[in-house]
């Protein structure tokens, strides 16, 4: 039964990583412009200093 | 400019890319991004050769702009990488100081089609962002409560006798869970019913509270006692369901803004002569005295005397009159025209603030309003709450003869499962369903508590000029001997010459053939001449063309050829198409009003369109407008104000409801409660309706939780609810309220032709 007890800490963990990408993508901002990343990938020549973030700096 | 630089797929990439592909920036235009104090303003960032700015460009619109703006820095070296965000219209810019300047950039901007709007408000603040932390606390509580049900199974399944130490730890476990749900993701609740417990009222959000406290409580108790297995489940359910009601509701439209005042609409610096020298200058600095020079489509900052050059000044952002006047040197002019033409020069009379316009905006532009009648949700769940607790006191009034030890989980139970959760629920859920399909409508509301205002208007004010009427067309009529074809063309010619609007919505009324003038004379305010096809045709005010001044009070211009009169042209305001409809909806069912700015030439055809008694008032001032809605307002009836410039402003926010209207949603609209898209101005009854319909979907669904209640309440008062039942009824009832509002908001939508 102590399996029990590792599913359940694994799936625990799991879940908690997922919490934390998810707050991470809304602290970078992937929710507020849905419009620019999915046009933006499709441009050729990308900008020597491509951004890796839509964050903004404050 | 663009291929020079490589950027010629800019122009492969859409059929129909930029606004304006090569614009000429007037030298100094952007002269006051040079002053440190605005440039600091506008800076969010600096390091030693890095410094980020952002930018709000309102014509970015497709993807297109997106490729040109992230390309900047092949346009400038010394910009280093740029980057945009579609939804605010923004474009973010990292550049080196020692290279190119803040205002360079603005000027690059300008020149590919991208002025940067940039006003006072800007420089007052950012306009705060939508707040993350409830999309945190959402998450959090998500995450808790999926895990919390996931290690009650063995509970649901009563395993309890199998397992009693796995089952300890699942608890232990699950109480843990429940911690951050209570002080974090509840957070919102707390402050709420705090807020409202201090200005010594009760709102929804207080019972709410004590029930998720007491359900803590007990199944706390419970836990470390090993008595049961406690409600975490439950608990954590359903402050997440409440959230995710509250996240919906809560939605804004952050491309708009609902809060401008004058100071959006005015520039940031303008122009100064001070001994004999240009330069520039910032709003708030200007004094009485100074000497200001302004350009065509410039905004007059402060009210001021002409001094130098013919002022033609178009009031219609002021006071709604259409056509532009003319002033001569001496004439006061007021804050809020704009000098259409030549260049002017000004003697400022009084302060930007101090100014007629700007002076009346912050007079009763601040006022905040008495916070409207509450909610009918707030005195709904008030009563409930009595309610609850009359039957818990009972409850523990009986089990106190019956079984003592009975009283305090059956008066716990009754507390949790009678909390007023679904009323909350079906309200935020209801508000956020019925925005979402009033923004598909292009009818933009600044907030929930707008729905109920909007429902209980008995009042409605319309202003007429760019709100029943389209700003730029007009209905043209001739009247006078019929003019041959090339007559026409040579009247079209002639009146294409001159910048004048009326002039201009001639030449575009009568064709699009131009052939050449000559001897082109213009006299501002009065009219234009030229020769065209060998004759002398002239075109202008009655007086300027026949000598006499013209009676009527509607917009005419004469025309003459070899100084023979031969008619005339009758400007008519052109309405929207839907106007007609809409106040016939409205005939008998709302009080209406229409206040207009300009003179009363259309007092017949606005006569034909409105009910009998409606009253039309000409000639209103901004102060005159305000006036009269806080007249209405005093005699007890609700107003909803629609408008559109800024000359309606301050009206607009003393009506319980101000709804501006702009051509386009991007367009600047003043502080109001909604935004709505003129084009949908028809559908004005139909939004009433909508929001009508709010109370009557949230009283059902409040009615439908009931039967759920009493459910629960019968098992409760017995002292039984089973861990089993209340895991099953609290997401049933939660998840049928929510169905429930969806489907009968999307019906009630369809019904009035809200959605297709």
């Amino acid at each position: 039964m102590g399996v029990i007890i590792v599913l359940l800490v694994l799936s625990l963990s799991v879940a908690a990583a997922f919490l934390g990408a998810f707050i991470w993508s809304v602290k970078d901002g992937q929710y507020e412009d849905e419009f620019s990343p999915p046009v933006r990938i499709l441009f050729d020549d990308k900008p020597a200093k491509e951004p890796t973030t839509t964050q903004t700096h404050k | 400019m663009l291929n020079e630089n490589g950027l010629c797929d800019y122009y492969d990439l859409n059929a129909n890319p930029g606004r304006h592909q090569r614009i000429k920036v007037r030298k100094d235009k952007f002269a006051y991004l040079d002053d440190e104090k605005i440039a600091q303003r506008l800076i969010r960032f600096r390091q030693e050769n890095e410094v980020h700015t952002t930018f709000y460009l309102p014509h970015i619109h497709c993807s297109s702009c997106l490729y040109l703006l992230e390309n900047l820095h092949r346009l400038n070296p010394g910009i280093s990488r740029s980057q945009v965000n579609f939804t605010k219209k923004e474009a973010t810019i990292i550049f080196d100081e020692q290279q190119v300047s803040l205002r360079e950039i603005a000027e690059i901007l300008t020149s590919i089609g991208y002025e940067p709007y940039i006003s006072l408000t800007d420089l007052n603040g950012k306009k705060p962002g939508l707040t993350k932390t409830m999309i945190y606390q959402l998450g959090v509580a998500g995450f808790c409560f999926a895990n919390i049900m996931l290690l009650s199974f063995p509970d649901y399944l009563g395993l309890e006798e199998d397992t009693p130490l796995f089952n300890t730890a699942f608890r232990y476990l699950s109480l843990i869970l429940a911690l951050p749900v209570l002080v974090f993701s509840a957070m919102p609740f707390y402050t709420s019913s705090f807020k409202a417990l201090k200005m010594r009222f009760l709102n929804i959000d207080a019972p709410i509270v004590l029930a998720i406290w007491v359900t803590f409580g007990r199944s706390l108790y419970e836990v470390l006692t090993g008595t049961g297995t406690g409600y975490f489940d439950s608990f954590s359910g359903i402050v997440f369901f409440m959230l995710v009601g509250r996240v919906l509701q809560d939605k804004t439209y952050q491309q708009l803004s609902f809060d401008r005042d004058y100071s959006s609409y005015f520039p940031i610096a303008v122009t100064r002569l001070k001994h004999e020298k240009e330069e520039s200058v910032s709003l708030p600095d200007i004094v009485p005295g100074d000497t200001l020079l302004l350009h065509n489509e410039e905004l007059v900052p402060a009210d001021s005397i002409l001094t130098r050059g013919k002022a033609f000044i178009d009031y219609s952002f002021v006071t709604g009159e259409s056509v532009p006047v003319l002033k001569e040197v001496g004439e006061i002019i007021y804050a809020g025209g704009k000098q259409v033409g030549s260049n002017i020069e000004l003697l400022v009379i009084r302060e930007v603030s101090q100014s007629y316009l700007t002076g009346l905006w912050n007079r009763n532009g601040n006022v905040t309003r008495e916070r409207r009648s509450s909610s009918f949700v707030h005195r709904i769940s008030t009563w409930f709450t009595y309610i609850v607790f009359a039957i818990a006191i009972v409850t523990a009034g009986f089990w106190a003869y019956a079984d003592p030890a009975k009283i305090w989980t059956s008066v716990t139970a009754i507390l949790i499962v009678a909390c007023p959760c679904a009323l909350l629920l079906s309200n935020t859920f209801t508000n956020g369903f019925i925005l979402r399909i009033l923004g598909r409508n292009n009818l933009y509301l600044r907030n929930a508590e707008v729905i109920e205002e909007v429902a209980t208007v008995d009042h409605i004010v319309f202003d007429k000029t760019g709100t029943l009427t389209t700003t730029d067309q007009h209905r043209i009529d001739y009247k006078g001997r019929s003019l041959s074809a090339q007559e026409q063309q040579a009247i079209a010619s002639l009146a294409a010459q001159s910048l004048h609007p009326l002039s201009k919505a001639i030449a575009a009324h009568l064709g699009k053939e131009r052939i050449s003038v000559k001897a082109f004379e213009e006299k501002a305010g009065h009219g234009i001449e030229g020769i065209v096809n060998d004759d002398l045709y002239a075109i202008g005010s009655a007086k300027y063309i026949t000598g006499r001044k013209y009676a009527g009070t509607d917009t005419n211009v004469f025309i003459s050829k070899e100084n023979q009169l031969v008619g005339r042209f009758r400007f008519r305001n052109q309405y929207r198409e839907t106007v007609p409809t809409l106040l016939d909806e409205l005939k008998g069912k709302y009080n209406v009003t229409i206040l207009s700015g300009d003179n009363a030439g259309e007092r017949a055809s606005l006569r034909i369109m409105t009910a009998p008694g409606t009253e039309l008032l000409f000639d209103q001032q901004p102060q005159d407008k305000l006036n009269y809605i806080r007249q209405l307002r005093r005699e007890g009836h609700r107003v909803m104000m629609v408008g559109d410039g800024l000359n309606d402003g301050v009206a607009l926010l003393e009506s319980n409801i101000g709804i501006a209207v702009s051509e386009s949603s991007n367009a600047f609209t003043p502080a109001s409660e909604a935004i709505l898209e003129g084009k949908q101005l028809g559908k004005l009854h139909s939004f009433i309706r909508f929001c009508k319909s709010n109370r009557k979907i949230v009283m059902a669904s409040f009615i439908m939780s009931i039967l759920y209640n009493i459910t629960g309440l019968f098992f409760a008062v017995q002292g039984l609810l089973s861990p089993m039942i209340a895991a099953i009824l609290m997401p049933a009832s939660s998840i049928s309220i929510i169905l429930l509002s969806a489907c009968t908001v999307h019906i009630t939508a369809r019904k009035l032709g809200l959605t297709n």
